[in-house]
């Protein structure tokens, strides 16, 4: 019988086709079904708590990974993507709240929205790259949270929008458990979407650019389009991700969408790994539990700080900008690459060389 | 026109503080090609470090300012030896987040020793505002414009004529050569993250005096962009010359436009004068023309 540990070994692929799969060798396929058939139970096994907090490791996925496929792929930082998250989840809303559409066209529009103005605030990358373009992102989330808090006709300004339930049929998508399947179906479609992106013909370009985007160039890609593309797909996520948060929060307003998000996405993918779906996956649930964590043992040696949850939250941005220097030092690949080394150790074991 | 006179003042203020500190991140970029996102967490320890001293220990304030500038020696060595030293010739997406991680390090740090409120700084100058014609302005104004100008002026010549900063200007320019000259690159990189820690923390108290010190006030580390884009990267005058544009614009953005809009306009002006600046000159107006273009 195969050893479950060993995976990889005596796979053989005999035409493109097979080598071109998502999943290679035969364990994998059952594995995939494992996971997902568990996420499908998992609301029956565990308590609303828990279920919550996946649903928000689901949404911070969805927004880690388009950011990914923006920084992490075609090598453009944006320090924008709280704003843009905040687009979307405000489009969405207004269309929802205040005009009464449903949820199912609010949603794709408002990740449309979003990547409407991504793309809008990519054109500069057309002249500027690296640092210079970094500074023209974080002027969009500047702007973009002026403009949220100073036009209350259509954003209701700092007070912020009450976003009415989804409804499907006659089922209204009001508790944590019936929401946590919309999320789950959407988190998996937007994690398949980005791994097969990264077979095509755009994804390839994408890689292209950020390795060298003068060589690309000279390759015949058209570098303006695909880097203006990525920035769109980017917000596009980052739309979608806002639009569901809001809807599931209930409530927005303009302290959700501020330059701390921004950085908190840039931190999950540079701990999960850059360039790496599951590095995004792996980083958004790291970086969604590490406050609960955090919280859970404040409450355990300090009896419940109380009084001092400024310091609870001072501290969650101490541990946030010293994870992001130590992984950027000493594991600049991230956990993806952690989790390859270990999987590498068992494979290898005992003959580890 | 008192009104007016008014907000060019505040300008003038503001924007030496820009200029301030826009040099000590001009400073960092031009030796190391290092943008430092956490310019305004070093302000703000400098702030409450002499805040501190002053309320605390009743150090007086001249002696405080002394220790704090010495203790921003230290930080900004160590900051470069410990965060910034790994990341020599490593891809610009990791300084910036390097940056970034340590900005977010710092402020949770502050924010864990000083809290949130505002503290204020006992009053040091005198009360009495100093009269301008008609208008009055407050003597905080006028050291702390006072004290910008001279220190910018110190700067320059320090950088012109001692040999230290000669030997800076040539590290800034070519790394390799100004090493292969017997320039030590690493001791100058830390000379540099040392004056850029002092110029932020002198702004820090420059700040506080006026406005009090609370962890809002690093939000002037995201201010300084514009202004060092709009002067040129790697420009020392343009640093000077940009802080005050920016200092103006936003006074008068303040004074003029936050009625119309219901505030917060002198907040985003520089940032859309930044988007403009990028996209119609990205060197800025001192800058060198490096760009690559694509």
């Amino acid at each position: 019988m195969r050893n479950p540990l060993v995976m990889d070994c005596g796979v053989f692929t005999s035409n493109y086709r097979e080598d071109m799969a998502i999943l290679h060798h035969p364990g994998a396929k059952l594995k995939v079904l494992v996971v997902l058939v568990f996420f499908l139970a998992l609301p029956f096994m565990v308590n609303a708590y828990y279920v919550s907090v996946v649903n928000l490791i689901g949404i911070a996925i969805i927004g880690a990974v388009g950011l990914n496929i923006l920084v992490g792929f075609t090598g453009q930082i944006s320090i924008g993507h709280g704003a843009f998250m905040g687009v979307g989840a405000y489009a969405a809303g207004m269309m929802t709240a205040t005009l009464g559409w449903s949820f199912w066209i609010a949603l794709p529009a408002g990740g449309l929205a979003a990547a409407l103005v991504g793309g809008l605030f990519g054109i500069p990358s057309l002249r500027l790259k690296g640092l210079y373009l970094a500074i023209a992102t974080l002027a969009a989330q500047v702007i973009i949270e002026f403009g949220i808090i100073h036009w209350p006709a259509l954003t209701r300004g700092p007070a912020g929008m009450v976003l009415p339930a989804p409804t499907v049929g006659g089922l209204v998508l009001n508790d944590d458990t019936t929401f946590y399947y919309l999320i789950l179906a959407i988190t998996v479609g937007a994690v398949v979407f980005a791994l097969n992106l990264f077979r095509t013909r755009t994804g390839r370009a994408f890689m292209a650019v950020r390795d060298r985007d003068l060589a690309a160039s000279v390759m015949g890609i058209n570098l303006f389009k695909y880097k203006v593309a990525a920035f769109a797909v980017s917000s596009f996520y980052a739309g979608i991700a806002g639009a569901l948060w809001g809807h599931y929060l209930g409530v927005i307003s303009p302290e959700y969408f501020t330059i701390k998000v921004s950085i908190l996405f840039l931190a999950m993918i540079i701990i999960g790994g850059l360039g790496s779906v599951m590095g995004a996956i792996y980083g958004a649930c790291f970086m969604t539990l590490l406050p609960i964590f955090l919280r859970e043992t404040a409450d355990y040696f300090g009896g419940g700080l109380g009084g001092l949850t400024h310091i609870m939250l001072a501290m969650q941005e101490a541990v946030f900008g010293l994870l992001i220097i130590l992984f950027l030092i000493f594991e600049p690949e991230g956990l993806a690459k952690m989790w390859r080394k270990v999987k590498d150790y068992f494979k290898l074991w005992p003959y580890s060389y | 026109m008192t009104f007016f006179l008014q907000i060019l003042i505040t300008g003038l203020v503001v924007g030496a503080v820009y200029a301030l500190v826009a040099f000590g991140f001009v400073l960092i970029y031009k030796s190391s090609d290092v943008i430092n996102f956490a310019q305004g967490e070093f302000l703000l320890v400098g702030a409450y470090v002499a805040l501190s001293l002053v309320v605390f220990y009743q150090v007086p304030f001249l002696a405080a300012v002394a220790l704090t500038l010495t203790m921003c020696v230290l930080l900004g060595v160590v900051v470069e030896r410990l965060v910034l030293r790994p990341f020599i010739g490593e891809r610009v997406i990791s300084v910036i987040m390097a940056t970034l991680g340590l900005s977010l390090l710092m402020r949770g740090l502050i924010q864990m020793i000083w809290g949130t409120e505002t503290r204020t700084f006992p009053a040091i100058f005198p009360d009495a505002p100093v009269r301008l014609g008609e208008v009055a302005v407050s003597q905080v104004y006028l050291w702390s414009l006072g004290v910008a100008l001279v220190l910018l002026a110190v700067f320059t010549v320090f950088f012109k004529y001692s040999s230290t900063g000669i030997v800076m200007r040539a590290a800034a320019d070519d790394q390799a050569a100004a090493q292969s000259m017997g320039i030590s690159v690493k001791r100058i990189i830390a000379v540099t993250w040392a004056i850029a820690a002092v110029v932020a923390a002198i702004g820090g108290v420059l700040l506080g005096n006026i406005n009090g010190v609370n962890p809002s006030l690093a939000y002037i580390g995201l201010m300084v962009l514009p202004v060092v884009i709009l002067g040129g990267l790697d420009s020392v005058p343009g640093a000077i010359v940009g802080g005050f544009t920016i200092g103006l614009l936003e006074s008068l953005a303040g004074g003029y436009l936050d009625p119309l809009f219901g505030g917060d306009v002198k907040e985003v002006v520089p940032f859309v004068v930044l988007l403009v600046v990028l996209m119609v000159r990205p060197y800025g107006l001192f800058g060198k023309e490096i760009i690559e273009r694509v």
